[in-house]
């Protein structure tokens, strides 16, 4: 530094010396943004990450607003959340940031998941990386079931009552179980409060820490990139790899162009389609709550019909709940199905586009049948995708040790 | 760290019983918690015992109690629908009761204690949704030979006069039917079953 500025900026940087020297933020900076070389190629589906820590951060700060109207009671949870969106000064706005925030942290993170099929990024050295990923996913399921029980609505109570219910198909444990989880011989007051104390601290924590793991194994072995090259097998003589660049100030820079395209288009539906037809807020769910009274089509928000359908597929109830839980265990052995010498997309055969391209139309066409009436057309249908989820995870794991590969260059290509 | 004048067998000991002490205390101190979640005193004693009066019920009506938070049918049955029972036998996916769950009394064609009245818990054995009562006999656009009986609005189960389920449908078993008895002639206690018989 040339001579300073003034007086009052040697105090200042006497006093973040203090600072530094007694909590090491520089070392921290350095360690996990401006020393931390990123490859210099990630495209647009690198920017689902970071995106989903944005809606993280806006999910815990709206959630913790709302729980100050918010009454956790069978008897008032309805008439508190219409009292939100009524009466509370900008309530409406805040209470509509959760719900929409909900489906949009799902929309990011199966992108996310889909980034690592594309490129394969859930491969050695990062097996553990994705493993932490599936983990958040499960937690983020969990969070998004007990978070839309929350307002009470017909949907709200007839979904929990479905889905505890699948815990009741186990043998001889199944009642005494629902009915530990319920706290109730039906789900009531007892079962929404308990599942509010979930919602709003012990989940929250759970996704925390998870997300902290997932990220300190992420910077231990850095990202995976969209050539699928390890960069740090080719390092310059300043010991950074050749094909790396600082993370900040390069990829902050990108990510805050990320954060407001994204931002665009989530104000967009939050202001003018906040219910998205009913598939963010369902239509039954402004009704309240009533255990006498079975909506007449019972399904589950979007993000969670592809494994709805996997369930209705199956004729027995037991089976279709194994099967149910499988289709999302699977996702944890991914990394070790997948034995194909080559991660990304661009270097493996024509036979694996096929595979992600069916298994991207599996998951799809079953989210869509998840939610419609179930004709017995469309059961048949739901019986093919679920085989054709399936067998995706099957053929990866028989065809990816021979399948054709194209020779991956020694440096990034872009 | 200084290894001298170590005794490595006694510090293996200390660490294992340390170990595994904390362990049964930690396993102890779970229990509170994880019992915390079963049904409180007060849930327990708003599931007590409902009396009902069926002697004002017409043929084919359904009236529905609250017991247990669960929905309670009592289904008064004419002579023609119980004639009708048997001849759907052979559609049935269970029609013994032997997989289903029901107190010993009511396992029979007519699963009950009395034939005249169906006390039965409504929620579908699928997913916990409330059948409608359709008790008209004739076709029906699930059914061309239908003998009257429950169907579900959910996932389209079906279930006989008696609630038998159907083959072909997601329900895995017949309708729950719930401990009762009568302790009068025409009034139905749900929650206890006869005495004698358990």
């Amino acid at each position: 530094m040339a001579k300073p500025a003034s007086a009052l900026a040697k105090r200042a940087d006497e006093l973040f010396n203090w600072f530094d020297k007694r909590l090491p933020v520089s070392a921290f900076w350095k360690a996990t943004m401006t020393g931390y070389y990123a490859p210099k190629n990630f495209n647009f589906w690198y920017y689902m990450g970071s995106l989903a820590l944005l809606v993280l951060v806006m999910q815990i700060v709206t959630g913790i607003f709302l729980t100050m109207n918010y009454k956790p009671s069978a008897a008032e949870a309805f008439a508190s959340v219409e009292y939100i969106m009524r009466d509370v000064e900008w309530g409406w706005l805040i209470r509509y940031m959760h719900s929409t925030g909900a489906s949009f942290f799902f929309i990011l993170v199966y992108l996310h998941m889909f980034r690592s099929l594309l490129y394969g990024s859930h491969k050695k050295p990062r097996e553990l990386l994705w493993v932490f990923g599936v983990l958040i996913y499960l937690t983020l399921m969990a969070e998004a079931f007990m978070g839309y029980v929350l307002p009470w609505g017909q949907m709200s109570y007839w979904g929990a009552q479905v889905i505890i219910n699948l815990f009741g198909a186990i043998p001889s444990i199944g009642e005494p179980l629902t009915e530990w989880i319920r706290g109730d011989y039906f789900i009531s007051d007892a079962t929404l409060n308990r599942f509010f104390a979930l919602h709003v601290i012990a989940l929250p924590l759970v996704l925390l820490g998870l997300v902290l793991m997932h990220l300190v194994a992420l910077r231990e072995n850095g990202s995976n990139n969209p050539d699928g090259i390890e960069i740090k097998a080719n390092k310059g003589e300043d010991g950074h790899p050749v094909d790396g660049i600082p993370f900040h100030p390069y990829y902050t820079v990108k990510d805050i162009f990320g954060v407001s395209m994204f931002l665009l288009i989530f104000a967009f539906i939050l202001f003018f389609w906040p219910e998205a037809g009913g598939l963010f807020l369902e239509h039954d769910n402004f009704v309240p709550a009533n255990p006498l009274v079975t909506p007449e089509h019972i399904k589950p928000v979007w993000y969670f019909t592809p494994y709805y359908a996997i369930l209705k597929a199956v004729p027995d109830k037991l089976m279709g709940v194994i099967l149910m839980g499988c289709s999302v265990m699977i996702l944890f052995f991914l990394p070790w199905l997948d034995r194909s010498p080559v991660k990304s997309i661009r270097y493996r055969g024509m036979w694996y586009k096929i595979l992600v391209f069916m298994f991207a139309i599996a998951f799809i066409r079953l989210g869509m049948l998840g939610m419609a009436a179930g004709t017995p057309a469309e059961t048949i249908e739901m019986r093919i995708w679920t085989f054709v989820y399936f067998a995706f995870f099957i053929l990866l794991f028989f065809l990816s040790p021979g399948g054709k590969t194209k020779p991956v260059p020694d440096r990034l290509t872009h | 760290m200084p290894t001298d004048g170590v005794n490595n067998g006694r510090r293996r000991f200390l660490v294992a019983t340390t170990s595994v002490v904390g362990a049964v205390g930690v396993g102890f101190a779970a229990v509170p918690f994880i019992k915390s979640w079963e049904p409180s005193a007060r849930a327990q004693a708003v599931g007590a015992p409902v009396q009902v009066y069926v002697g004002a019920l017409e043929p084919n009506q359904l009236l529905k109690v609250q017991w247990r938070g669960q929905t309670i049918g009592i289904l008064r049955r004419s002579e023609e629908t119980l004639a009708l029972l048997p001849e759907n036998d052979s559609h049935l996916r269970d029609p013994d009761s032997l997989e289903s769950d029901q107190p010993p009394f009511a396992e029979n064609e007519w699963r009950a204690l009395k034939e005249k009245y169906l006390v039965v818990n409504m929620h579908c054995t699928h997913l916990g949704c409330i059948p409608q009562l359709m008790p008209q006999v004739g076709p029906q656009p699930f059914d061309e030979n239908w003998h009257g009986g429950f169907f579900c609005p959910c996932h389209k189960s079906r279930f006989d006069m008696a609630g038998r389920v159907y083959k072909g449908v997601p329900a895995p078993t017949n309708l729950r039917i719930p401990p009762y008895s009568y302790i009068e002639q025409e009034t139905v206690l749900i929650g206890v079953n006869p005495e004698g018989a358990a």
